[in-house]
């Protein structure tokens, strides 16, 4: 019951980035008609979005003591964060929670990335095939990540959570359960609970806004909307912002779990794309349901009982399950008829 | 006047020698007689072939191998202040280059793929003459180099590789590695977990599915389980996984009081940290505290994972912290160039670049079988770890081994590690005929 109760948590975490992840994936592709390969890259920016307000943060005054050498005979250097020299117990404070600060500097620079995007290139191409859609944006995710490496290297860069969420929680008492018999992580669950509220925004934004609702009333029928005098194609640039905003989020609070490193958008990438295909192309409700499915399925998989019986099936049960869905259901879970099928 | 008298005989003769007069320099410079081995340097440089990870899990180590090559062949050409040139026993390199030739190199990026290794390690002999390929990381990529160079006709002087295979059952003649291998590593850290955790502790291992992986867990298993320890589980892992949490969270609810991480580079920082941010750390199963070991350390994965190593035991080639000759010098060497100590992947490359430089010197060629003739059986001091033997029958180096644990207060982002125990030569060494393999004949190449 504990191992099952922990793979569920594990499930739900790994399965809020693939669904954060994917719904953006969505709205782009159901209000522009693009297959967005360089979504991925929105992801791995948010992280780094947190990786440059940490390393802001981080700036030090550095001063040479003579009277100490290193073991290589120049002086020691001693080091002083500048927000520490500055405002003392406030910029250790702030240097802490440089993850959840940054989030504040990653909304608008997602956002103007996003619109950046879309302007100066994916417009181009709404009306070329998905074909050459996906050779674009995948070269341009090829791009950015090629810029992210020249500037900050191949290499992982730790962002660990603030010390108060380090550590971990008794869940087994939350729900009632003996304690200490399921504990987790605190920042695993930070970050459940942070897609699920990212994801309700979205909803309501879409559902209970006017804007949201001309949105909705566009993908449905653009050149309709069009007639009606409302400029849609500024309302879908808007949105593609806001998708990259959700996929930048959604690498952003990943940090503390995976330090993030330049090719981190490509691993999430293609999972996030099985998941679309399975919740059915166009399908926001489709897109989040099949994440946390599919987290939670891959969690499973990894048991040591279920590998005991089918080894390996950790590495492939996602693109089994695929399969199985694509055969059944060709639309995927909750996919609309028409999308994907001309 | 004297009359030209020729006869037939005479005619002849004259014209055997003097074709074969004129014939002579055409055959020398005819490719089979000018260059009887693979890219024989032919003019005032040879060329070196640096091979390593700049991209993926291991480009961490790959950076700072790079930076270790090029501050040797630096040190070889008779630039900086000369390093372990200083310290080594054999004084046979003079800073003048290797056989009066200047030291020139390449690099390729390995990405830490068999494939893409092969590929960047084929067009630096084939392409840039490289005489001799060294690099790393991983185990996997070490093995198919070697093969390539194997079959290329040039030495491969192998990087950071820790499987037993590299030596082992994947030995060849042209392949020589200085780093230790699993097998020293179970063997020198076994007594020092006995003396930690004692001998009624039950493990569960987390494997990187690939060569090195499965060497490292078939080491640690057989000399744990010699201590009277259990194996509750052993577990793979995909390389890359990124993150781990699945399989750790079984751990969570297994009988195990022991988690061993057969990870390395990026994946051992990733695998780590989680780890202890699901508490495994600070849990206690049965009364009795849990224990991470992490076999194969490094001064740079622990950076990476930062206080998560604090009190973790694990086994290291090299330590900067080594106070003998060699290392020293080395250290001040390094960390005046690039402004912070190496790790163990830059010395290990360091020390391959001196010691097959000494034997093409100490041999008079860069012949692989001359090279390779004087490597084996070679005894030699001063690159750190004490006296040190290249051994003939497999090619593998033996010297002391470091067990090492995180440091609790580490004064600096460098001083993560301090050494436990140096296990000596003799405590780690083992039959050549341990492992199957043949080493087979040298290939010179062309």
């Amino acid at each position: 019951m504990d191992a099952i109760l922990l793979q569920i948590l594990n499930g739900l975490d790994k399965g809020g980035a693939y669904a954060l992840i994917a719904l953006g994936l969505t709205i782009i592709f159901g209000t522009l008609g693009v297959v967005n390969f360089a979504h991925g890259a929105l992801f791995m920016l948010g992280a780094f979005c947190a990786v440059t307000v940490k390393t802001l943060l981080s700036l030090e005054q550095v001063v040479e003591d003579p009277n100490q050498l290193t073991a290589w005979g120049t002086p020691v250097e001693i080091r002083t964060p500048y927000v520490e020299a500055w405002f003392g117990d406030f910029g250790l404070t702030l240097l802490q929670y440089s993850v959840p600060v940054s989030i504040l500097i990653a909304i608008p620079v997602m956002l103007a990335i996003g619109i950046a995007m879309e302007r100066g290139l994916i417009r181009f191409f709404y009306k070329r095939p998905h074909a050459e859609q996906i050779l674009v944006t995948f070269g341009l995710a090829i791009v950015i990540q090629e810029i992210v490496k020249a500037q900050f290297g191949a290499n992982p860069i730790p962002q660990p959570a603030p010390d108060i969420l380090r550590g971990m929680v008794d869940f087994g008492t939350v729900i009632g359960l003996e304690a200490g018999n399921v504990a987790y992580p605190a920042w695993r669950l930070v970050y459940f609970l942070f897609s699920a509220a990212i994801i309700g925004l979205v909803f309501a934004f879409l559902q209970f806004t006017t804007f949201g609702m001309v949105v909705r009333a566009g993908m449905a029928d653009r050149e309709t909307v069009g007639l009606l005098g409302i400029d849609i194609d500024r309302r879908f640039t808007i949105v593609f912002g806001m998708a990259a905003v959700v996929a930048g989020l959604a690498g952003l609070m990943y940090t503390p779990i995976l330090s993030p490193d330049y090719h981190m958008g490509m691993d999430f990438l293609v999972l996030s794309f099985v998941v679309v295909v399975v919740g059915g192309m166009g399908s926001l409700g489709g897109a989040v349901a099949a994440g946390f499915l599919l987290g939670i399925v891959q969690s499973f998989a990894s048991m040591n009982e279920v590998k005991a019986i089918l080894p390996g099936i950790d590495q492939i049960i996602i693109y089994l399950i695929a399969v199985v869905i694509l055969l059944t259901r060709p639309r995927g879970l909750m996919g609309r008829k028409g999308v994907m099928e001309h | 006047m004297r009359k030209l008298d020729i006869s037939r005989r005479g005619l002849l003769k004259g014209s055997a020698i003097a074709g074969t007069g004129l014939a002579a320099p055409a055959v020398l410079t005819t490719p089979s007689w000018a260059q009887s081995y693979t890219n024989e340097p032919t003019g005032d440089t040879v060329t070196l072939g640096f091979n390593v990870p700049q991209t993926g899990a291991y480009a961490d180590e790959g950076a700072d191998e790079l930076r270790a090559y090029e501050l040797a062949v630096k040190h070889l050409n008779g630039e900086g202040d000369g390093g372990m040139l200083n310290t080594f026993s054999s004084k046979e390199l003079q800073g003048n280059g290797i056989n009066g030739k200047r030291v020139e190199f390449v690099t390729g990026d390995t990405q830490t793929k068999s494939d893409a290794a092969r590929a960047s390690a084929k067009r630096m002999i084939e392409k840039d003459g490289a005489v001799m390929i060294t690099g790393g990381s991983s185990s996997g990529v070490a093995i198919a180099v070697q093969g390539l160079c194997q079959d290329a006709g040039v030495i491969f002087m192998a990087g950071l590789t820790h499987s037993n295979d590299t030596t082992g059952k994947d030995r060849r003649a042209n392949g020589f590695r200085h780093f230790f291998n699993t097998e020293m590593s179970g063997r020198a850290l076994a007594p020092v977990l006995q003396a930690a955790f004692g001998n009624e502790r039950t493990a569960y291992h987390l494997t990187a599915d690939y060569t090195w992986g499965w060497s490292q867990e078939g080491s640690i298993i057989k000399y744990t389980e010699d201590l009277g320890w259990n194996t509750e589980a052993a577990v793979r892992t995909p390389l890359g996984a990124g993150d781990f949490s699945q399989y750790i969270t079984p751990v969570l609810n297994s009988d195990a009081d022991v988690l061993v991480l057969n990870h390395y580079g990026r994946d051992m920082v990733n695998s780590l940290t989680q780890a202890v941010s699901f508490g495994l750390r600070d849990k206690q199963v049965n009364g009795e505290d849990f224990a991470i070991v992490v076999p194969l350390y490094s001064r740079l994965m622990a950076q990476g994972a930062g206080e998560n190593v604090a009190g973790i035991f694990g086994s290291t080639n090299w330590h900067w912290s080594l106070q003998d000759a060699g290392s020293q010098a080395f250290v001040k060497s390094f960390g005046q160039e690039y402004g912070f100590p190496p790790s163990q992947a830059a010395h290990t490359c360091y020390c391959q670049t001196l010691l097959y430089a000494d034997a093409c010197q100490r041999a008079g060629t860069f012949r692989p079988s001359g090279v390779g003739a004087a490597l084996e059986d070679f005894e030699f001091d001063g690159l750190g770890n004490g006296p040190t033997l290249y051994r003939a029958g497999d090619h593998q180096c033996f010297k002391d081994v470091l067990v090492v644990k995180g440091k609790e207060n580490p004064n600096s982002e460098y001083d993560l590690l301090e050494i436990v125990e140096i296990t000596p030569r003799s405590a780690v060494e083992y039959p050549v005929d341990l492992f199957e393999g043949e080493l087979g004949p040298y290939n010179d190449g062309a």
